[in-house]
């Protein structure tokens, strides 16, 4: 076991055997998923802390069930409630009070890596800023790892808002150290500064981007005036990015189309691909779960820094 | 009786005034009196035991925090500061509480210097009211108070049209003009420069276009009206470049930059790391190297500190929320000399762009070089061995450096002004 950390920050620092012990033990938490009685013992007597300073509802409830799922207390902390209090103070009063994980979301980047230095709790990012969403890369990559069989060579198309996506930039690292081909597909404004210099393929044109790809990931926009001049208007992306059946048409035969969640029909992609059997969804969310208390159980053993 | 000081066994080293030799320098009432083998009876002699005697450094560029916080660097403890660091003279920003923007305030900030700097301290006044970039401020009347330039420091000045009306009107008086600055629309709120860095970390860049948008747009500017305009930091290859365009149709043009911007690059802000947090951001080794060339083949001016001494509080907090701020009057000179002087770069050089053409530009002609008549404004240092840097050392109240552990030479031993000891025992 290469992993043995204190904290969970992001998939830049990681190394390949890393994430591939994240991913084998989260097959493993899958098991106890499928049980009829979906309870481990593995974090009996520790407590998990929820701190997110931005709204969530589906990653909140995923990291909920999985710390309860692993028999750990779990706790959500209001954090509009909080006055001024910095995020140096809270995740001090946490410590005070025997906070053993604190799952933080918060819009600044590198906030996660901030907090983890200054406590003694493990810290789980759970997305900083523009900077990292890794857990929700791991669930992505679970869902390639169990319908593609690995990762060597494997075509990734990320499409959409990459600038704008935290997942996409987990995702990015994650696939590039596990031996994959990525290729990003948008309107120039919406990619990172210089991403080419990362060893990533990019295209302005989503047709070719997907020629032959074996995976075709679809971010999510965000809303139409949060662009700014970056772009025309919404209309006039999707004649450009929607993906549509003729773009899907020049992917492998067995390409699968992911999406984090509730694709927009009319701007992102089109409702027959949805409905489609490439259309991986629904596999996302159960992976989800399965990593998060993959990463708990792995951060409690405790390898690194005392926990 | 005049009073008389004699700091001897020293090595003369200053634009216009080169010695191979061991000298003596004596000083009467304040001002430089001989140079030379001299024997006289003085009131006190100091021995400079073979290291170099330069002229005082003069920064044009420095922050003072004159608003009653103790965490801060106020007037008194920047002059001790600046003395520190060889520094004898300087040029404070307008951007203070309350800003230097009308005569009174002028009057105010001077009888404070008087009461409190060790050093010689001449404040910029600020070219718009409450510098918000928007209206004219009374120049003439700040000029009667004893204001030295006017800037538009902590007041960027997006509009064409009025930087037109500054520069013009400023002539009347013949004052410099020092602005700069990023432009907002592609800059605001963004504190890395663009780069693989930025995306690495997942921080929105600061563009390098919206410097050079600006230092084109003030040289235009400058070169029609006439006006003696000074750029006070340039950190990008293509500055460099526009500036060594720009000089060759306007005589009155010159441009500064700081330590950082040549010695650091924007790897200093890898891990979040807020030390390297400073405006404009740190850039690239492209970019340092182009400023070397640019400070070597003189289209570069003026080194000035850029001390922006953000305490350390606003220094330990997450990266977005972090102040922007470098506490560099300390370590500006030694980092300067162990970064650029070369066989093809004397000391004696590097003198010329922290003192002499500071001078210049500013019209302090009794200061800048040592030679008969000038101000007593002198530095001995220590070129030779080097030291480790170190924050917790600075008088300083920001007590950090991206420079920390270091090894530099250059260390300042002895710092004189108007011929008394202001550092150094």
């Amino acid at each position: 076991m290469d992993f043995k950390r204190k904290d969970f920050i992001g998939l830049m620092d990681l190394s390949q055997n890393e994430i591939k012990d994240i991913l084998e033990t989260a097959e493993t938490m899958k098991v106890v998923l499928s049980q009829k009685n979906k309870k481990a013992p593995y974090l009996q007597g520790k407590s998990v802390i929820l701190l997110f300073y931005e709204k969530s509802t589906r990653a909140k409830l995923s990291y909920e069930l999985a710390a309860q799922y692993l028999s750990a207390n779990c706790v959500e902390i209001n954090v509009l409630n909080s006055g001024d209090e910095t995020l140096f103070d809270m995740g001090r009063t946490i410590e005070q009070m025997g906070g053993d994980f604190i799952i933080l979301r918060n819009p600044y980047s590198g906030s996660a890596g901030y907090l983890a230095e200054r406590v003694k709790a493990s810290v789980i990012n759970a997305g900083d800023g523009l900077n990292e969403n890794p857990t929700q890369a791991l669930l992505d990559l679970l869902t390639i790892k169990e319908l593609k069989g690995g990762f060597k060579g494997l075509k990734v198309a990320i499409c959409g808002d990459v600038a704008g996506s935290r997942v996409a930039r987990s995702n990015i690292w994650g696939l590039l150290k596990l031996g994959a081909e990525v290729r990003v597909a948008a309107p120039p404004t919406l990619l990172p500064y210089a991403i080419d210099e990362f060893n990533v393929k990019v295209y302005y044109d989503i047709k070719k981007a997907c020629e032959g790809a074996d995976v075709i990931m679809y971010l999510k926009l965000r809303e139409e005036k949060s662009y700014g001049s970056r772009l025309a208007s919404f209309d006039e992306y999707k004649d450009f990015f929607k993906l549509d059946q003729s773009t899907v048409s020049v992917a492998a035969k067995d390409v699968i189309v992911m999406h984090p969640g509730s694709p927009d029909r009319k701007i992102e992609i089109e409702s027959d691909i949805i409905d489609s059997d490439k259309c991986i969804i629904d596999d996302q969310i159960t992976n989800g779960v399965a990593v998060r208390m993959a990463i708990m159980y792995l951060l409690s053993l405790g390898r690194g820094l005392n926990v | 009786m005049k009073s008389r000081t004699l700091i001897k066994n020293c090595h003369i080293v200053s634009p216009e005034c080169d010695f191979d030799v061991l000298n003596s320098l004596l000083i009467s009432d304040g001002k430089i009196e001989a140079i030379g083998d001299i024997n006289v009876l003085c009131d006190t002699v100091y021995d400079g035991d073979s290291c170099c005697l330069i002229p005082g450094l003069i920064d044009m560029n420095c922050k003072i925090c004159e608003d009653g916080y103790e965490s801060r660097d106020n007037l008194k403890i920047v002059s001790a500061t600046a003395a520190a660091g060889g520094f004898t003279t300087l040029a404070i920003t307008p951007n203070t509480q309350p800003v230097i923007d009308n005569k009174t305030v002028v009057d105010y900030v001077i009888q404070r210097i008087k009461s409190e700097s060790s050093v010689n301290i001449y404040p910029y006044g600020s070219i718009t009211k409450g510098c918000k970039g928007k209206d004219i401020a009374e120049i003439g009347k700040m000029l009667s108070k004893g204001i030295i330039g006017i800037s538009d420091h902590g007041g960027m000045i997006d509009n064409a049209s009025l930087l037109r009306d500054v520069l013009m009107y400023s002539k009347m008086f013949d004052v410099p003009v020092i602005s700069g600055g990023l432009d907002d629309s592609l800059a605001e709120g963004k504190a890395v420069n663009e780069g693989i860095i930025a995306t690495r970390l997942g921080l929105s860049g600061s563009p390098r276009e919206a410097e050079e948008i600006i230092v084109s747009r003030n040289m235009i500017l400058g070169k029609y009206s006439g006006a003696k305009l000074h750029l006070p930091v340039i950190t990008t290859e293509f500055s460099v470049a526009l500036v060594n365009e720009g000089k060759k149709h306007n005589s009155r043009l010159s441009a500064g930059t700081f330590p950082h911007y040549f010695t650091l690059t924007e790897e200093e802000i890898l891990g979040y790391n807020t030390f390297g947090k400073v405006n404009p951001p740190l850039r690239t080794k492209k970019d340092t190297e182009a400023l070397k060339q640019g400070i070597y083949s003189g289209v570069i001016d003026v080194i000035a500190s850029g001390h922006t001494p953000a305490s350390i509080d606003r220094k330990l907090v997450e990266f977005d929320l972090a102040a922007c701020g470098i506490s560099s009057l300390e370590t500006a000179f030694p980092v300067s000399f162990s970064a650029l002087c070369n066989d093809k770069f004397s000391l004696s050089d590097l003198c010329r762009v922290m003192s002499k053409r500071p001078a210049e530009i500013l019209g302090l002609d009794k200061k800048g070089v040592i030679k008969k008549g000038n101000d007593a404004d002198l530095v001995i240092c220590d070129i030779n061995n080097d030291f480790e840097i170190k924050g917790s050392e600075f008088i300083s109240k920001a007590k950090y450096t991206p420079y920390e552990g270091k090894r530099v030479k250059g260390k300042v031993l002895k710092t004189f002004v108007g011929g008394k000891v202001v550092f150094g025992t």
